[in-house]
């Protein structure tokens, strides 16, 4: 979901590269509270396991494929703020190292999977945390719902910045039927990665996801 | 919990650097989306397009996309976890 250059005008690049800008700005300041010695290196490896998963492309109609975007399996692993600063760094390294998302496009870019995709997939796993404290299955299906949704609401960011300052004047109603009718499918590997990392995770580290960390008990104070 | 870290890196570099040759060449959702509209002809260049590891490659070899893969991941490695290692709370204060 890499936009490149030239898809949006410059006006619309530069407002959602302030975006960006103060949303990135707010993770780093919120992060600090969620990171510590040992949440600290699972955040770096969150980051890494999504650069290399956003390899790889998997097929999902002929000629199209999809990626992950990462956003709710970061939230889910590391919390909102470190999650969106993970899939950010990718993002970075990406357009910088491998010239894959444009540089005046990288706040848009940066907006829509970061930001909005973070966010939006916390926002759904912490509505149904009840489900996740279930187990295994609650779990999985938590993953894969939030995964899901992250995907056609990260899409949905291009379908508004291109109805800001798109190029070209096609018309929104085509371009947006295209993006949540791809994406809709996108979300289902998006999903399925999900739920099968989180699940690997916790079944191994229940302690290192976030989402859990309200399951266990306080020590019980008697007066 | 050290064992659980070093698992993880690894499998990122075998996703990165294996599983990688086996990705799908098709464009994606949005690109093909701006492809099918046409919006992707005002698509500019990559400033970088011409770089050495551009698009995953060596020098525009896609053999090499194994080794993009792994520099990428060792290069995130190193930059999040740097930037996590020294935002973090620290408990020996």
């Amino acid at each position: 979901m890499h936009m490149s250059d030239g898809l949006l005008n410059a006006p619309t690049s530069i407002a959602f590269l302030a975006v960006a800008a103060v949303g990135v700005g707010f993770a780093l300041v919120k992060a600090r509270a969620d990171l510590d010695d040992r949440t600290a290196p699972m955040a770096g490896l969150v980051a890494t396991f999504i650069f290399a998963v956003q390899m790889i492309n998997f097929p999902i109609l002929p000629g199209a494929s999809g990626h992950l975007l990462g956003g709710a399996l970061a939230a889910i692993l590391v919390g909102p703020y470190v999650g969106a600063l993970c899939v950010t760094i990718v993002l970075v390294v990406q357009a910088l190292l491998f010239a894959d998302g444009g540089l005046t496009a990288i706040g848009a870019n940066v907006t829509n999977m970061a930001l909005i995709g973070t966010a939006t997939g916390f926002l759904v796993a912490v509505a149904l945390r009840k489900l996740a404290e279930r187990g295994k299955g609650g779990l999985a299906t938590v993953a894969f719902i939030s995964a899901f949704v992250n995907t056609v609401v990260a899409a949905t960011g291009f379908i508004v910045e291109y109805a800001i300052g798109g190029a070209g004047g096609v018309e929104i109603g085509k371009v947006a039927l295209l993006m949540w009718g791809l994406h809709a499918l996108i979300g289902i590997g998006e999903g399925l990665i999900t739920a099968v990392t989180v699940t690997s995770v916790a079944s191994i580290r229940p302690d290192l996801v976030y989402l859990l960390k309200g399951n266990r008990k306080p020590l019980e104070v008697r007066s | 919990m050290k064992k659980f870290f070093i698992g993880f890196a690894v499998v990122s570099l075998l996703i990165a650097g294996v599983l990688s040759y086996f990705a799908s060449g098709d464009p994606d959702g949005l690109d093909k989306t701006v492809e099918d509209t046409g919006i992707a002809e005002h698509a500019r260049e990559h400033p970088f397009a011409g770089s050495t590891f551009a698009d995953y490659a060596l020098g525009g070899d896609g053999k090499f996309t194994g080794l993009a893969g792994v520099l990428g991941v060792l290069v995130v490695l190193a930059l999040s976890f740097s930037l996590f290692w020294f935002l973090r709370k620290r408990s020996d204060v």
